[in-house]
């Protein structure tokens, strides 16, 4: 096995994972649950390619596709904080919501219940290996810049404040439910960029294309113990993990699906506290009166 | 009493009306963003469904399993547990349905191998269920989290274990069993012909009046109920917690498993990668629509069965997924109006008893 070709085929694997378990990170410390982070990709991706079908630019598919997550976050956003409703509730729906909506759309736009047409996208250059690809160098650039939101900044000691003690933020004058409906927000367009990765990084968007993804950021978010870099270690390691898998193929020592496990069976160990204990931020899922 | 009797009522029917008017509104979009008649498009939903012997079979066979997984969910609830692991549940139950059914011998009597397989079905699903009950006990894991990722890991299993061992070459089903099959309800009522639906639909209803029986007619139920509203005053009150949230999430999986009977003894007489697709997900917004009581659970799985069948019947003129999008919608829609609706509700009633 090259070295290299392990790495750069590794990296390709966990940009999508790096903006998805950024987003769960960043609404999760905030105290809303995020299992919708699978909806954001698929709607990410599909708004990416909508964008970039109807302008012709990869970069207008970008912004579209943000929009698209910030349009489902704030949904998410509404419904747990303004209507209270159950987050675990909203967060299934969301990702029904999405599978429904960019199938529907995917039908009315471009006449297809499977795939898109090619649209603009980033890379293609055979022997950049997908580096040539901006989305990619920004992923790997997010979960720095979202340690320093969250610790350095005034603005990720309001959303630590919310997610731990919501009363006594509220208290101290914080207004606990914009920190976390622009907490919510950001979650939507960072998890939808990694849909949009996908999709322009594949000129296209397919039914379904984030495949579980969205599930493998929950998994790193939990793995991670919801602090951004831990979190994007948790990821490199499942992609690691996942590349081993294709790399491997062929060569029958291990069936694939047990390395599918591997993300899933660690968090679940994770969790239970057998080496360390995962601990959720205090006021995880508990709406604001 | 009685005044007690209709505000419950009230609380568990105005969400769903709600959502069903919201619903509406959105469908009357999409329709239209696709330049169809909503008027049109309804009525042939409602008769590719209701309206002949063989749809409302199909609406019959679908809502069995939701009725499965929808009570499975509701009785995690009322303990106070969310069970996101039916989809896996129900499929474990199916396996090894299918896998006791292969393995039984032809000459068994049909009925015996029903009932045997049926049993596999349950143990299926409990022991599935019964993973994230003893870690939550245990170690204090959270549930959902568990059964979510337990989802993945127990699919994957499942897939391993017939893509390596069972399957029949080029497809991703086992051999049809030889013995244990569930009558179709054609064989009852011709007019069902070609419609899946089949005896687990009685199954079905059985499960769900000893649900009701079990919830609110026995000292355990009581119990679950108890704890579902209040761990800690259960516990002060000398109910023993831990064991209430296992026995729960125990009764829960094999409640779910054994919706897995419905496709594999029922319909197609083999277990096939992925035939749970989205039902265990689909019990969670029966559970909720039904308002975790098994009645609402009944009403609220035909209707989504409904839903899904009517996505076909319309097919020709707006794209099925709609349906999925309604879906949707109306989880969102119930899921937001309860609280709002509970807190209208009491705001009405104070100065009446003030």
């Amino acid at each position: 096995m090259n070295p290299i070709s392990f790495l750069t085929q590794m990296i390709r694997i966990a940009v999508p994972y790096l903006f998805a378990a950024s987003g769960g990170v960043i609404a999760e410390r905030s105290g809303i649950i995020s299992l919708s982070l699978e909806g954001y990709m698929l709607t990410g991706a599909f708004s990416a390619t909508l964008g970039a079908h109807y302008s012709g630019s990869a970069w207008i598919g970008v912004l579209a596709g943000m929009f698209g997550g910030l349009i489902f976050g704030l949904i998410h956003a509404v419904a747990s904080i303004r209507y209270r409703a159950d987050q675990v509730v909203t967060g299934i729906a969301i990702n029904l919501l999405a599978i429904g909506v960019t199938r529907f759309f995917l039908k009315l736009a471009f006449a297809s219940s499977s795939n898109s047409p090619r649209v603009a996208g980033f890379g293609g250059n055979i022997n950049a290996h997908g580096f040539d690809n901006p989305l990619l160098w920004m992923g790997l650039l997010v979960a720095p810049v979202l340690a320093f939101l969250v610790y350095r900044t005034p603005f990720g000691l309001r959303v630590r404040a919310v997610g731990e003690h919501p009363a006594a933020a509220s208290s101290l004058g914080i207004k606990t439910s914009l920190v976390q409906y622009v907490a919510v927000a950001i979650s939507g367009i960072l998890a939808a960029l990694g849909g949009v990765f996908l999709a322009l990084d594949q000129h296209q968007f397919t039914d379904q294309m984030t495949a579980g993804r969205g599930f493998i950021a929950v998994a790193a978010v939990i793995f991670g113990r919801w602090d951004p870099v831990r979190a994007a270690l948790a990821c490199l390691l499942f992609a690691a993990a996942e590349t081993l898998q294709i790399q491997l193929q062929g060569n029958q020592l291990i069936p694939s699906q047990f390395i599918e496990m591997i993300p899933y069976a660690l968090t679940i160990i994770a969790l239970a506290g057998v080496v360390g204990r995962a601990v959720p931020p205090a006021a995880l899922g508990k709406a604001a009166e | 009493m009685s005044s007690r009797f209709r505000e419950n009522i009230e609380e568990a029917l105005f969400p769903p009306l709600v959502a069903l008017l919201v619903a509406l509104i959105c469908g009357d979009l999409l329709i239209m963003s696709y330049g169809q008649s909503p008027a049109i498009v309804y009525r042939l939903l409602l008769e590719g469904t209701w309206g002949n012997a063989y749809g409302f079979g199909q609406v019959l066979y679908k809502a069995t399993t939701l009725i499965f997984t929808g009570l499975a969910v509701s009785l995690g609830i009322r303990a106070g547990l969310f069970n996101v692991g039916a989809e896996s549940q129900l499929a474990a139950g199916g396996f090894l349905a299918a896998l006791l059914g292969l393995a039984l011998s032809p000459s068994m009597p049909g009925i015996l191998a029903v009932f045997l397989c049926i049993i596999a079905a349950i143990i299926g699903g409990a022991i599935v269920g019964a993973i994230p009950g003893w870690l939550k006990v245990r170690f204090g894991a959270h549930e959902v989290i568990v059964t979510i990722m337990l989802n993945f890991i127990v699919l994957a299993l499942l897939n391993y274990i017939v893509a390596a061992k069972l399957h029949v070459p080029e497809t991703l089903h086992t051999p049809e069993i030889g013995n244990g099959g569930l009558a179709r309800l054609e064989s009852f009522i011709p007019a069902f012909h070609g419609s899946a639906a089949n005896l687990t639909i009685v199954v079905a209803l059985i499960a769900a009046a000893l649900t009701w029986i079990y919830l609110f007619k026995s000292r355990r139920g009581y119990e679950m109920r108890a704890v579902g509203l209040q761990p800690e005053a259960a516990e002060y009150g000398g109910v023993n917690v831990g064991a209430t949230w296992m026995r729960a999430m125990v009764l829960s999986g094999a409640i779910a498993g054994l919706g897995g009977i419905n496709y594999v003894l029922g319909y197609k007489y083999y277990y096939e990668e992925g035939f749970a697709g989205g039902s265990g997900f689909l019990g969670i917004a029966v559970a909720l629509v039904g308002r975790n009581h098994p009645l609402g659970v009944v009403l609220a799985a035909l209707f989504f069965a409904t839903l899904s069948q009517g996505g076909l019947a319309i097919h020709a003129f707006v794209p099925k997924q709609m349906v999925e999008v309604l879906q949707g919608v109306v989880i969102l829609a119930v899921a937001m109006s309860v609280p709002e609706v509970r807190a209208a509700l009491r705001r009405a009633r104070k100065p009446a008893t003030a």
